[in-house]
């Protein structure tokens, strides 16, 4: 198959190309999905990581 | 000439690419675009920025130069662990692990991996534990990426290694130390924009230049018969095949180096990557994630899909199309190293060697197998190394000098010297093939490829092991910080943050911060760099990036995979379990390195110390002397993890809570 003898090669090939395709159509079918607010926790890391770079 | 092969419009071209990193650097600093200060002011990071940020951290030259130089190995086989980037690394990583990192990691103010740990399980040891793992091993997958970028200066631009080394590390460390360490996102984007290009360019150039893609490997699988004798004694089957299966014999130890080291041990360990791990925390939601998706499993399927299937089309280049035009400045009868393992005599092919100038600069700077010598073996019968081997094919020319065919494999082809010695160098094969096969200005693309690989790469390397000494070890150790101490949490969906809380920061913030732990972060990564620098130094041949990589990824799966995943997921799982979990997963792999797996004794030497003889305790019992630790480490690991959980009191439901939410089950 595509000139590859082995065929657990062959499906390697074809499974890295199927691998990307499903992360491809995962990410367009739930594109507008997941959405969460951002709350007072994750503001607060987020300074607290602002902080701690800038020391860096 | 040191330089000789470096002209103006290369410098030229990478002095204009740093001015670039160095500009968006700065347009980051003044306009506060890290990912961190979307998340202050509220906002999300644009999808592609992340997933390309995210991708550039992952991919570095280690994937393109090392594993695709073992591509050209051991062949497309090597597909597997790109499936494994994708699916586990990408598709997993995304949808299942990161949004509960994200989470938590807020939840508990968590703001480096072992400090994720640390606060999940309320153990300080874990936080230390995992804190000095990381800073003692990093350094070695930083070795990788350096190495990758070195080899590609010397065989490219004809440096010396040494010079390649200095030239790279002082690149990557200048950025590293100026801005690299921020994260800033339009850098990394950038940088995964310029990888995008370079691999996109090989892809069509390489699959092209061999009539296509079933053309291309038809011809590839058409050539098994020329793979090197000493591979096809380890199970070779030819590029397009995998190694020969089984167990109990010397045949199958290629099946067990490719699947249990390469692909398992990479594409599972890049689960528990604590650099990686951090990315999750600077997302807003799991949209962002979702979106991220569309880029990131394109963007993998760019970097090792194609490193790896051109890394295997590399050898129809060499035995069939490459034709070396030059002076033949020397020939030389050599022994060419192609298997060196510590406290042995290492195992050489007697050959002639070409020292041919392309250039006209009157120094060689192509080295290539005229032919092998038949030589005695060890049962006085003669070795036919002289039909082993390749066979140059020479034609001279009028002017003196002459077309030679070199008709060898990728691993032959890729001959370089190596202090008094000369050996077949896997990690050569790409920039041997990017070299010789490429347009001339493809070189400079590689090259900023390359640079934008490892930039991109080792500023989170180096963040992480810094971080990792200062924030995870000595902060704990000097008790100024407190484990399993996350900020006041939550009733119901809309947290309530005491006014102390909200106004301060962490309890301690910056303000307590001891300048002392800024100068041991620093010095951490100063340190980390030099080791990373002394290994690169020392360490050539045998594919050392794969295996350094894949030491390092293997670790990480063994000792924090389980109870990372564990502590992400099961309440059930406690203190006890998580740290049974990580030292059994450390003490199996340190046990196997030291003891069980060949290549990497033999380098520590104490077996052989003991005994005198070979470097594996198991050496007569194959194929465990090629087994990677993770095979043993992880299921054990996995399993102490569960059965102590089960036999220790669980957490408290107020520190679960925290963890999961209030609002949780």
């Amino acid at each position: 198959m595509l000139g590859i003898e082995d065929k657990w090669v062959a499906l390697a090939y074809l499974l890295c190309l199927a691998a990307s395709a499903l992360c491809i159509t995962y990410g367009l079918l739930r594109w507008n999905q997941g959405d969460e607010p951002v709350e007072e926790a994750d503001q607060r890391w987020a300074e607290h990581e602002t902080r701690e770079s800038e020391e860096l | 000439m040191m330089f000789a092969q470096v002209d103006f419009w290369d410098l030229a071209w990478v002095l204009l690419y740093l001015a670039a990193v160095g500009y968006l650097g700065w347009l980051g600093y003044s306009h506060t675009k890290n990912a961190t200060d979307y998340l202050v002011a509220g906002r999300k990071v644009h999808p592609f920025i992340m997933a390309m940020s995210y991708g550039a951290t992952f991919i570095s030259t280690s994937a393109i130069v090392g594993f695709g130089g073992v591509a050209g190995l051991f062949g497309m086989s090597l597909l597997w662990l790109t499936f494994f980037n994708i699916f586990a690394g990408i598709f997993v990583a995304f949808i299942v692990l990161g949004g509960p990192t994200r989470r938590m990691g807020h939840r508990l103010d968590a703001h480096t991996f072992p400090e994720l740990m640390g606060r999940r399980f309320e153990s300080r040891f874990i936080q230390v534990l995992a804190g000095l793992i990381i800073f003692c091993v990093m350094p070695l997958y930083a070795a990788a990426v350096l190495i990758g970028g070195t080899e590609f200066m010397a065989t490219a631009f004809g440096l010396d290694y040494n010079t390649a080394l200095f030239v790279f590390a002082v690149v990557t460390g200048v950025y590293v130390f100026f801005g690299g360490l921020k994260g800033v996102l339009y850098t990394d984007t950038f940088q995964g924009v310029i990888m995008t290009v370079g691999m996109l360019i090989l892809l069509i150039w390489a699959y092209v230049s061999v009539g296509g893609v079933v053309t291309g490997h038809t011809e590839l699988t058409a050539m098994k018969d020329q793979a090197f004798v000493g591979f096809k004694k380890i199970g070779h089957q030819g590029w397009t095949s995998m190694p020969q299966f089984g167990w109990g014999k010397p045949d199958y130890n290629l099946w067990w180096i490719v699947v249990s080291t390469l692909v398992m041990g990479v594409g599972i360990g890049v689960l528990a990557q604590p650099q990686l791990v951090l990315r999750f925390l600077t997302v807003k939601s799991g949209r962002e994630l979702n979106r991220a998706l569309v880029y990131g499993g394109t963007f993998i399927l760019l970097m090792t899909g194609v490193a790896f299937t051109v890394g295997a089309l590399s050898n129809i280049y060499f035995f069939k199309r490459e034709k070396v035009v030059g002076r033949i400045l020397s020939r030389e009868e050599a022994k060419v190293i192609a298997k060196k393992e510590p406290g042995q005599k290492p195992a050489t092919v007697p050959c002639v060697l070409l020292h041919v100038d392309t250039t006209g600069s009157g120094k060689a700077d192509t080295h290539l197998v005229e032919r092998g010598i038949d030589t005695a073996g060890p049962d006085g019968k003669t070795i036919p190394w002289s039909k082993l081997m390749p066979q140059a094919q020479i034609t001279p020319l009028p002017d003196g000098r002459a077309e030679i065919l070199p008709r060898s494999s990728s691993f032959t082809r890729a001959v370089v010297p190596a202090g008094p010695d000369w050996v077949f160098n896997p990690d050569s094969i790409i920039p041997t093939y990017i070299t010789a096969a490429m347009p001339r200005w493809f070189k400079v693309v590689f090259l900023l490829t390359l640079l934008a690989a490892a930039m991109s790469t080792m500023s989170s390397q180096c963040h992480t092991l810094g971080s990792a000494i200062g924030h995870d070890v000595f902060e704990q150790l000097s008790g100024r910080e407190k484990p399993g101490q996350p900020p006041p949490q939550a009733t119901g969906d809309k947290r309530t943050i005491p006014v102390e809380f909200a106004n301060s920061g962490r309890s301690d913030s910056a303000a307590q911060k001891s300048n002392r732990t800024i100068v041991i972060v620093r010095a951490g990564i100063v340190v980390g760099l030099l080791l990373a620098v002394t290994f690169a130094y020392f360490t050539r041949g045998g594919y050392i990036i794969a295996r350094a990589t894949a030491i390092f990824f293997g670790l990480c799966a063994s000792a924090f995979l389980p109870a990372f995943v564990g502590g992400l997921f099961f309440r059930r799982i406690t203190k006890a379990g998580a740290i049974s979990s990580m030292v059994v997963g450390l003490v199996v792999t340190g046990f196997w390195l030291v003891f069980v797996k060949e290549a990497e004794a033999g380098a520590i030497g104490l077996v052989r110390l003991v005994t005198g003889g070979p470097n594996s305790i198991l050496a007569n019992y194959p194929n465990w002397p090629v087994v990677d630790p993770l095979f043993v480490a992880l299921p054990l690991s996995a399993l102490t993890a569960l059965v102590v959980s089960l036999f220790t009191r669980p957490p408290a439901d107020t520190h679960l809570a925290k963890c999961f939410g209030a609002g949780s089950s």
